[in-house]
């Protein structure tokens, strides 16, 4: 990346597209594409050599409102395509951006192993304890006692999902929690997990005011967390679980296990391998 | 087929090492000039099971087994019966028994077949560290006419790593048993030939598919494992990183097809092989590769089913899901190699399509063909090589459509990398610069295109393979490994005066009306042959394609094979 020439100095308005968002007046997610624009200006990366991947849901809507190369999937599926893409082409730096739904419930299975996995890539999910896209129902973030779903009006009554522990017992590298109330602080996690190499998970809360409109509260909730990184599992583990879920800004976990990137290297001629074949 | 053949099977328990002798048959008739496909069957053990290894051997290139075995080697029976039914003997059969290791089960004898003795275990007794398998290997060596001096450049190599003596033993025990069976009673002998197998292959249909993938293009590939596909993908695993590609084992088949969505959209021909179960996993992500006009090529060994069905045993049913499985109208490629040869050819063929469509290509093999083994005539390199319409130059201030709607339906593609061109690949409708749209006329256009760039496509003559006589007014209509029996029953049909000519579909989708009409020019009747319960070909074609008025269907589920001799006398006694 580093090694890019400047063409010349990206701005933030570089990254946006002429794409109109389909969101609601007010809904968290315009300040996450914004910080995710200001985040690619910092680092000055040519549009050309950055892929945003997502799954379905408002928050997944994102590829489209960048001027990167985007990629926009089946629900639950954004982390596999990342993947594939990434490994096949190290060269690119490749974003994925999704809601709580897509990433933790359809597509639980690959946020595990992508955090185990660790290929470098930078994982943005728009947490708003909601399925928004199909009008309101409970995700895996959703408080048990929350009534407002038709689907589950007396309370989904299960056991929330605690994504960042899960991700840090997965092997997630990088792990940090912001809010969409404050895009410069956004922008800076999301700078810092692009360049963190290996599996970076970055759980930012943006409120559904449309569904969840008691989150318009979270602004004044939120808090910036008390403590420094660690490097320490353990230690994060502890913190992870006792804290309310408010604490916010600070990139919390860094590990330094290397990133998996198979290499392509052989240069042998697929004849060559005919030799198999031969009696 | 053609020339003349030899059937025989080795049977035993696990540990009677029979699939060792099996093998050890088989490279030895390859160096002695001979064809040969040779197929296993196994226990429901994870391990070490009962196991059986069914070889033909022949003069020419094989592309089925026959209606019936010559021979049949027993070196134990334990739960050798459960086999019964997929190794057919007749009066003119033989069965050779340990009558140390009892009775030979009733499902054989009451074929009529002819009953030796041969003492296989007591005889290994004689020799130092000799074994049974060996003693029956050298009763079948000597029958059928392979002569010592290929064998025993067989085992030194292949027992190269276990000394001397080791060589010397299996040697000893094979001299035991092609002395004991010195005058039983005659199996077909072929005859030795001077033939040069320096252009010949020993391969397996897996290992074929696996091949056709790199020769056609394929960097990058994802992996979930499954009976009877797992072979492709270990036979990729090593090949790939020599030749600068890279294979990852997913976790589960939504993450290996997305997986190589991703690789794809990056740029590198990417592909991964399932069975049944994976490929109803993937239907969803093989429409996102269908809209979003990503080239990939999925590979389906299919297995009985339906749900685990009988995982290790051969069906031809997964045509209806590989057709039909995906939701809203996704038209895309399904092909099927015709033999263990041609895995290689059509595997490397759907690349090159999928590539230049642009879209998903489903490949149909089975557990016949992906796990027979054939020596054959080494394949000859075509030039299908996946190759992507990149897009031209734009002008200055011309935004780049990604789906442009252009005369042929294939839209240049750009990959990321390129300066200028970015763009969002879509599995919601889109219009031509790939920005989702709800709009009908976009969807229109876009349905439109998708489906005119596969129909108005030159496929070229490898549609299907069409051999026999041309002014045959009967033809035999199959696809998949039913192809093999059939070109057998085909040549044994001319043989007897019969014109008919054959039909093997390679290409299932998209339909080729125009040349199925030719092919079939002056056909009044159709046997329709295929594995499967329903019926599923014979169905596709009637809805697809004019018939003639006389049509019947052959048809059966897995994991029997169809075999030549049915087809024959469906043909011969139609009436
Ligand atoms: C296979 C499949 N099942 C269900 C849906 C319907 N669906 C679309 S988005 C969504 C949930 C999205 O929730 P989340 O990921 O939290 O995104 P948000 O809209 O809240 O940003 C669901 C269930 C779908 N598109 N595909
Ligand atoms: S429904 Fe909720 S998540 Fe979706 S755009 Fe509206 S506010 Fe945002
Ligand atoms: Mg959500």
């Amino acid at each position: 990346m580093d090694a890019c020439v400047k063409q010349r100095d990206y701005t933030a308005k570089d990254y946006k597209s002429e794409v109109k968002p389909i969101w609601c007046p007010g809904c968290g997610d315009y300040s996450v594409l914004a910080a995710i624009t200001r985040a690619l200006a910092s680092l000055q990366l040519a549009p050309e050599n950055v892929a945003v991947v997502s799954g379905i849901g408002c928050s997944s809507r994102i590829p489209a409102y960048t001027s990167v190369y985007g990629f926009h999937g089946v629900h639950g599926r954004a982390l596999p395509v990342a993947t594939g893409l990434k490994i096949a082409r190290p060269d690119l730096t490749v974003l994925v951006t999704g809601g709580d739904g897509d990433g933790f419930s359809i597509g639980g299975n690959h946020f595990l192993h992508a955090c185990r996995r660790n290929v470098d890539l930078t994982y943005i999910v728009m947490d708003n304890q909601v399925y928004g896209m199909t009008k309101g129902q409970a995700s895996p973030t959703t408080d048990p006692d929350w009534e407002g779903s038709k689907l589950t009006p007396d309370g989904a009554g299960i056991e929330s999902f605690h994504p960042l522990v899960v991700a840090l017992a997965a092997g997630a590298n990088f792990i940090a929690r912001c809010s969409s109330s404050d895009p410069n602080n956004v922008a800076d996690i999301i700078t810092q997990a692009i360049r963190h190499p290996g599996f970076s998970m970055v759980q930012v809360l943006s409120p559904c005011v449309t569904f969840r409109p008691e989150q318009l509260e979270w602004k004044h909730m939120v808090r910036t967390a008390a403590v420094d990184v660690t490097d320490d599992a353990a230690r994060a583990a502890r913190r992870l679980m006792t804290d309310d879920g408010f604490n916010v800004g600070k990139v919390l976990y860094k590990g330094d296990r290397p990133a998996y990137q198979p290499e392509a290297k052989g240069a042998a001629a697929v004849a060559d391998l005919e030799a198999d074949f031969a009696l | 087929m053609g020339g003349q053949t030899v059937s025989l099977v080795m049977a035993g328990s696990g540990g009677a090492g029979v699939v060792t002798a099996g093998s050890l048959l088989l490279e030895a008739a390859a160096r002695a000039g001979w064809y040969a496909y040779m197929t296993r069957s196994s226990g429901p053990q994870i391990r070490g099971g009962e196991a059986a290894v069914m070889i033909r051997l022949g003069t020419e290139p094989l592309a089925s087994h026959d209606d019936r075995f010559h021979l049949l080697v027993g070196v134990d029976w334990q739960n050798v019966g459960r086999f019964a039914a997929e190794i057919p003997l007749g009066p003119e059969s033989l069965i050779i028994g340990d009558p140390g290791e009892g009775e030979t089960p009733e499902v054989f004898t009451r074929s009529g077949a002819q009953q030796i003795a041969l003492p296989m275990k007591a005889l290994a007794k004689t020799v130092p560290d000799g074994r049974p398998n060996m003693v029956a290997f050298g009763a079948i060596a000597g029958m059928i006419g392979l002569t010592e001096d290929v064998v025993v450049g067989v085992l030194r190599d292949t027992l190269k790593r276990k000394g001397e003596a080791a060589i010397a033993a299996s040697l000893a025990a094979f001299r035991a048993g092609v002395e004991a069976a010195a005058d039983f009673p005659a199996v077909p002998r072929l005859p030795a030939t001077q033939a040069d197998t320096s252009e010949r292959w020993s391969i397996t249909g897996n290992e074929a598919t696996g091949m056709g993938a790199l020769r056609g293009g394929v960097r990058f590939v994802a992996a979930y494992p499954i009976t009877p596909a797992t072979e492709v993908l270990e036979w990729l695993a090593p090949a790939l990183p020599k030749v600068g590609g890279v294979l990852v084992q997913a976790e589960d088949e939504l993450a290996s097809i997305n997986q190589i969505i991703g690789g794809s959209y990056g740029g590198v021909p990417s592909l991964t092989a399932t069975s049944g179960p994976g490929l109803a996993l993937m239907t969803e992500s093989l429409g996102l590769a269908v809209a979003a006009e990503v080239p990939i090529v999925v590979i389906d060994v299919m297995r009985v089913g339906p749900s685990t069905g009988i995982a290790t045993k051969s069906e031809q049913a997964d045509l209806n899901i590989a057709v039909y499985g995906l939701h809203g109208d996704a038209p895309h490629l399904v092909l099927a190699p015709t033999s263990v040869a041609d895995c290689l050819f059509t595997t490397q063929w759907a690349v090159h399509l999928a590539e230049s469509l642009q879209t998903a290509a489903i490949v149909l093999t089975d557990q016949a063909m992906g796990q027979a083994r054939a020596v054959m005539p080494r394949s000859a390199a075509v030039s299908f090589i996946g190759q992507r319409e990149k897009p031209a130059a734009l002008a200055e201030g011309v935004q780049y459509k990604r789906y442009a709607n252009t005369a042929s339906g294939v839209s240049p593609m750009a990959i990321p990398g390129m300066a200028g061109y970015t763009y969002t690949a879509d599995g919601l409708e889109h219009n031509e610069t790939g920005t989702p749209s709800s709009q009908a006329s976009d969807h229109q256009a876009q349905l439109d295109k998708r489906l005119r760039k596969l129909t108005g496509y030159n496929y070229g003559d490898h549609w299907a393979d069409i051999t026999g006589d041309e002014d045959a007014d009967t033809a035999i209509l199959t696809w998949g490994s039913s192809a093999g029996p059939a070109r057998e029953a085909l040549e044994r049909l001319r043989a007897a005066g019969h014109a008919v000519k054959l039909v093997a579909v390679r290409l299932i989708s998209p339909v080729q009306p125009e040349k199925f009409a030719e092919a079939l020019k002056g056909v009044e009747r159709v046997l329709v042959v295929e594995q499967s319960h329903s019926g599923q070909f014979h169905r596709y074609l009637r809805a697809q394609y004019d018939l003639p008025r006389q049509v019947k269907a052959l048809h059966h589920p897995g994991p029997l094979a169809v075999r030549p001799g049915a087809i024959v006398e469906h043909i011969t006694q139609w009436s």
